[in-house]
């Protein structure tokens, strides 16, 4: 379980988060919406301790994560992030495989290729993409790619960094479906940051809405539409008019 | 007010300077401590070592070549003048390997390896490769910077020797072929002339330069701004700051070695 209690951070006079509490269930599929500019890469990076908040505490299984084991933390997590972030120098297998060619988890190199191309499949690239790379291929390939290494290690948790921008619809509900699908195989928990409505619909078992640097809604998924907060009203409708403002 | 302004904006100059200063001695420090601590990524290093070293051969020694030649015609053009011709070869030799070689090495692998690696890494951080480095358990510093600094530092005052070589070699041919010189005469005085000193002061002076070369494209890499323009202004930062390092260098480094 992920805990965040009161975690406020501010880049200079930009305060972007003022005070986030929220839970993450082990098991659970979190999806944090929000508009562009709100905070949500820089909760998720204050989680992976990417980026020190100012002040609050982020516990993962009621382990402060500022005092916890750094590799052992780590170890425990896979992300997708927003372009992927494939390392250009290296195949796509070695990418796919790369916690497991070095460090805790090192493997000889046949192992890790041959759980690199499994995991390949899972995705469903074929084989003999194993050895081009990243450059060779095309955006949704490299979030198959991407979404093949978060999960290579067979983490516990996992974090998905708008997992569907820059794709076109039906690549985008490809790769929700292999979110959902993955996630429920592994049983693993879930974060996932986004503002598309449909990978929210796709991926999520509970949804919470930041707005203003504060968690504004949370809930289950299947309540998102029935809810009467304004916030998250005008952001699922896309509308113009509401209390969130439409040029910032 | 407006009289301030100028004062204001020289402060904060002045200030941004000595934060940048303070920055990069921090991370120089954490750049080298990692060196002697586990784990060590010796492929990257390898790879790092063909990089900076083998790759650069051809740009240090053409640099050489010339430089040598045309040392050569300046000291005898200069020597002329009180008919002290004689000293070319030896003018040549200890010229390139205490200053020339070094310092236009240097420079050269400063343009071709700092702006490199300053671009290579900038990249990274702006399309979160560095991130994801860090969450794959892999610390940065230790993936990135210490292979390319260890192989910079060992890289380079090979690369100083083999322009050394070649910027004699250099002399040689306008000594013989167009100034007119005995062959023999030009490498017997070549050789008696020049000291171990020399060739390993110019040799130190090498693996400060590298050292330099690799940190500065390092550190702007790292500390790059956001998109091409941020990029970009780390690779000219990278080049920048190296050159002027390595002149200032070279100035404490020749005061250390030759001022007695």
């Amino acid at each position: 379980m992920i805990t965040l209690t009161d975690v406020h951070k501010a880049f200079g006079s930009n305060r972007v988060l003022r005070g986030v509490n929220l839970t993450i269930p082990s098991g659970e599929s979190m999806v944090i919406i929000g508009g562009s500019g709100t905070g949500k890469s820089v909760l998720l990076k204050c989680i992976l301790g990417l980026v020190h908040p100012d002040s609050g505490t982020i516990a993962l299984d009621g382990e402060d994560v500022e005092t916890a084991s750094r590799d052992a933390f780590l170890a425990r997590f896979g992300m997708l992030f927003q372009g992927g972030a494939l390392f250009d120098s290296l195949p796509v297998w070695q990418n796919v495989a790369f916690r497991l060619l070095r460090g805790s988890l090192k493997r000889p190199k046949a192992d890790a290729r041959a759980i690199a191309i499994e995991k390949l499949r899972r995705v469903g690239l074929k084989p003999e993409t194993a050895d081009l790379f990243p450059a060779e291929l095309s955006g949704g390939m490299q979030k198959r790619v991407g979404l093949a290494r978060a999960i290579a290690a067979e983490p516990e948790i996992i974090f998905f960094d708008e997992p569907t921008t820059g794709l076109d619809p039906i690549m985008a509900g490809v790769i929700n479906q292999l979110i959902r699908e993955i996630v429920t195989e592994m049983g693993a928990t879930a974060m996932t940051i986004t503002h598309d409505m449909s990978s929210v619909r796709a991926i999520a078992d509970k949804v919470a809405m930041l707005h203003d640097g504060v968690i504004q809604w949370t809930g289950p998924v299947t309540e998102m539409d029935a809810t009467a907060d304004p916030y998250v009203q005008q952001f699922i409708h896309g509308r113009a008019e509401g209390p969130i403002e439409a040029v910032r | 007010m407006s009289l301030l302004a100028p004062l204001a904006a020289l402060g904060r100059l002045v200030l941004g300077g000595l934060a940048t200063l303070g920055r990069l001695a921090l991370f120089g420090v954490e750049a080298v401590s990692h060196l002697f601590r586990p784990p060590f990524y010796p492929k990257e290093f390898l790879h790092a070592l063909m990089q900076i070293g083998w790759f650069s051969l051809p740009v240090v020694g053409m640099t050489a070549l010339f430089t040598g030649g045309a040392l050569a015609l300046q000291i005898y053009a200069g020597g002329a003048r009180f008919s002290a011709e004689s000293v070319v070869p030896s003018i040549v030799a200890i010229g390139m390997v205490r200053e020339l070689g070094p310092v236009l090495g240097g420079l050269m692998v400063a343009a071709r390896v700092a702006s490199s690696i300053a671009a290579e890494i900038g990249t990274m951080k702006v399309t979160e490769q560095i991130d994801a480095l860090v969450t794959l358990s892999t610390h940065p510093m230790k993936y990135l910077t210490v292979p390319r600094v260890l192989a910079a530092t060992l890289a380079v005052p090979v690369l100083v020797a083999v322009g050394d070589s070649i910027g004699i070699f250099g002399g040689y041919l306008v000594g013989v072929n167009r100034l007119g010189f005995n062959p023999a005469t030009y490498l017997k005085n070549t050789r008696e002339f020049l000291e171990w000193s020399d060739i390993a002061s110019g040799l130190w002076k090498g693996a400060a330069f590298g050292f330099i070369v690799a940190l500065m494209g390092c550190f702007y890499g790292m500390h790059s701004g956001r998109g091409a323009q941020g990029v970009g202004r780390a690779t000219k930062s990278a080049v920048v700051a190296a050159s002027v390092l390595i002149l200032a260098t070279n100035y404490i480094l020749t005061e250390v070695f030759f001022s007695a």
